[in-house]
């Protein structure tokens, strides 16, 4: 198992803590936008944006860039916040969000400086991933591509149908991870149609599957790590996390799927963010 | 008209003759390759032609990831799984970032060899035509077809291209085909006749019938239904100021309609629409259905004249 020092532990911790609160933020100016499912994923941003992508923000259309697919996209404000703090473009741009003629757009869109693939409806993430991966094949190019997908989302036909594909094309340059934050917009994952064993399923599927804690940064990079090094499957990495991460209102509650903070929710929450980074911005 | 070509079959060597050339086009199938043709492109260029199975979901979003990689995917499936079997699919990651994807539909209309209204392709045109930044392509016959693959594969945008399935009367000249331009066949000053697909030769034929019979008809092959041609479709309604469409399609959406919508902007004239009138269809030879369906030359006549009869 790698390790990572304790610096880039603390500072990509610090990172999601920082996503979390441009989402408050883009949330409540804008007042829309979906920050349940932006919460649970803040540490897999973070450590995917600033540790392991491959990326160059002044190039975002450098033919040799890791690609990332954010399937499930409803979570588009964490995905702005982590392209903006990245560099994609000026974080003075978040604060079009949800108004006329933006670049942000409810759901991503590829004209976004940073959006590999447009996405929105559910289900339909990861067979873009497919193409992207295959053609680094064909193209004889190493990079690796990424597709976040939601538990919720895993409902979706689409998905499996990719699932079967990618390791009958020997696709082993694609990594998805399931923000697996058991909620969905109506109720519990499991209450509406339930999708576990998760892991057995897409080991059923031929997937490597390495299951952690979605919250726990030293996890996430060791899984990525594991998930760069398996060269025999695509592999699928189960993060457990909470929807609402980090603003106890919002935690485990199926209203916040979709719902922007009102001015007390918003001081609130940015409060808890504050105590959680020890006042440490 | 003498000569009798396969459409389906012009298409796949089209597609593979360009293949073995332009290394970026990859030509991706479900599991239908040697009923679209596309088997000739999978046996010129294996190593760019990918069997993705009975998942045309997945297939079409893998081509959408190719084609963001500059690759020119070309995905084929019988029209009716090609439409509205993946239409959201085609919406939210091929037409709303207008990706390079060229999504092939065979077996259009209701000629989809006994297989019935499942396969027979009544809606394509009507779904396409109402999604932004989609062109759609219905070449009249093979040789239209073969030129209109090449317009296809240099176009830098989402296409849908309709490809019928049986041996069909060769008319249109070689190597001509432009994307958004409708041909002229035959001049004539009494009544005009516009058709798209297979529908052409049969307005051809009806022209012959009307010609024994002293009417002149103009007719308009539309061979691309979005972009329409309109300066074509109006200086076709003018010279006659009496129209006839005629399509391999519902006639709610499909190419009467887009003339319906042109002339009513810009020079409203008398119509009919030929084609089949809002019903599904069903199992039964080529001659059979045609002839229930109303889409023989006889129909095109028929509406022809009664045109004619209620202009006077």
């Amino acid at each position: 198992m790698t390790s990572f020092d304790q610096a880039t532990v603390e500072r990509l911790q610090q990172q999601a803590q920082q996503l979390r609160r441009l989402v408050v933020d883009l949330t409540h100016q804008g007042q829309c936008g979906h920050p349940g499912g932006s919460m649970s994923l803040a540490e897999i941003m973070s450590c995917l944006y600033f540790e392991v992508l491959n990326i160059d923000p002044a190039r975002p259309q450098w033919e040799d860039r890791d690609r990332l697919i954010l399937s499930k996209g409803h979570a588009a404000p964490i995905y702005y916040a982590a392209l903006a703090e990245k560099g994609y473009f000026s974080p003075a741009l978040l604060g079009t969000y949800g108004k006329l003629d933006t670049i942000l757009q409810g759901h991503p869109d590829m004209h976004t400086p940073g959006v590999d693939m447009s996405s929105g409806s559910l289900g339909q993430g990861l067979s873009p991933a497919l193409g992207m991966a295959l053609g680094a094949k064909l193209k004889g190019k190493s990079f690796h591509v990424y597709a976040i997908l939601g538990d919720g989302e895993c409902q979706e036909g689409q998905i499996w149908e990719a699932a079967m594909v990618a390791p009958h094309f020997g696709l082993n340059n694609v990594t998805v991870v399931v923000d697996k934050n058991r909620l969905q917009l109506t109720d519990f994952v499991e209450n509406a149609v339930s999708i576990d064993p998760l892991g057995d399923k897409w080991k059923a599927f031929n997937w490597h599957v390495i299951e952690i804690d979605g919250h726990n940064v030293a996890e996430l990079l060791a899984a990525f790590a594991e998930a760069k090094e398996t060269v025999d499957k695509p592999v699928a990495i189960i993060a457990h996390t909470t929807k609402g991460k980090g603003i106890s209102f919002m935690e485990n509650e199926v209203s916040w799927h979709s719902r922007a903070p009102s001015d007390a929710e918003y001081d609130q929450a940015l409060k808890e963010i504050m105590l959680a980074c020890k006042g440490d911005f | 008209m003498s000569d009798m070509q396969s459409v389906r079959h012009a298409f796949g060597e089209a597609l593979a003759q360009i293949g073995k050339v332009n290394q970026n086009v990859v030509v991706l199938d479900a599991d239908l390759a040697p009923a679209t043709k596309v088997d000739d492109f999978g046996k010129a260029v294996p190593e760019r032609f990918f069997q993705v199975g009975i998942a045309e979901q997945n297939m079409i979003g893998m081509a959408a990831g190719l084609a963001s990689l500059g690759f020119i995917p070309v995905t084929s499936t019988f029209a009716c799984f090609a439409t509205t079997r993946v239409l959201d699919q085609i919406r939210v990651v091929v037409a709303q970032p207008r990706l390079n994807v060229k999504m092939a539909g065979a077996y259009v209309g209701v000629l989809a060899g006994k297989t019935g209204k499942t396969h027979q392709a009544i809606e394509d045109i009507a779904v396409f035509r109402g999604m932004p930044n989609m062109t759609v392509i219905s070449p009249a016959d093979a040789n239209e077809m073969r030129a209109a693959v090449r317009a296809m594969i240099d176009y830098d945008g989402p296409v849908y291209l309709r490809v019928s399935r049986d041996p069909w009367p060769v008319f249109m000249p070689e190597g001509q085909f432009t994307i958004g331009k409708a041909t002229v066949l035959c001049e004539g000053r009494d009544v005009t006749i516009i058709s798209t697909s297979m529908m052409t030769a049969h307005a051809l034929l009806a022209s012959q019938k009307l010609a024994g019979e002293g009417i002149s008809a103009h007719i308009l092959n539309v061979s691309t239904l979005k972009p329409i041609d309109v300066d074509a479709i109006v200086a076709a309604a003018d010279k006659t100021g009496l129209v006839v469409t005629a399509e391999d399609h519902n006639i709610y959406g499909g190419l009467g309609a887009a003339v319906a919508e042109v002339l009513g902007e810009h020079r409203p004239t008398l119509m009919r629409r030929v084609g089949v009138r809002d019903t599904f269809t069903e199992t039964a030879s080529n001659p059979e259905l045609l002839g229930k369906y109303g889409l023989t030359p006889d129909d095109i006549v028929a509406a022809a004249k009664d045109l004619l009869a209620r202009a006077r």
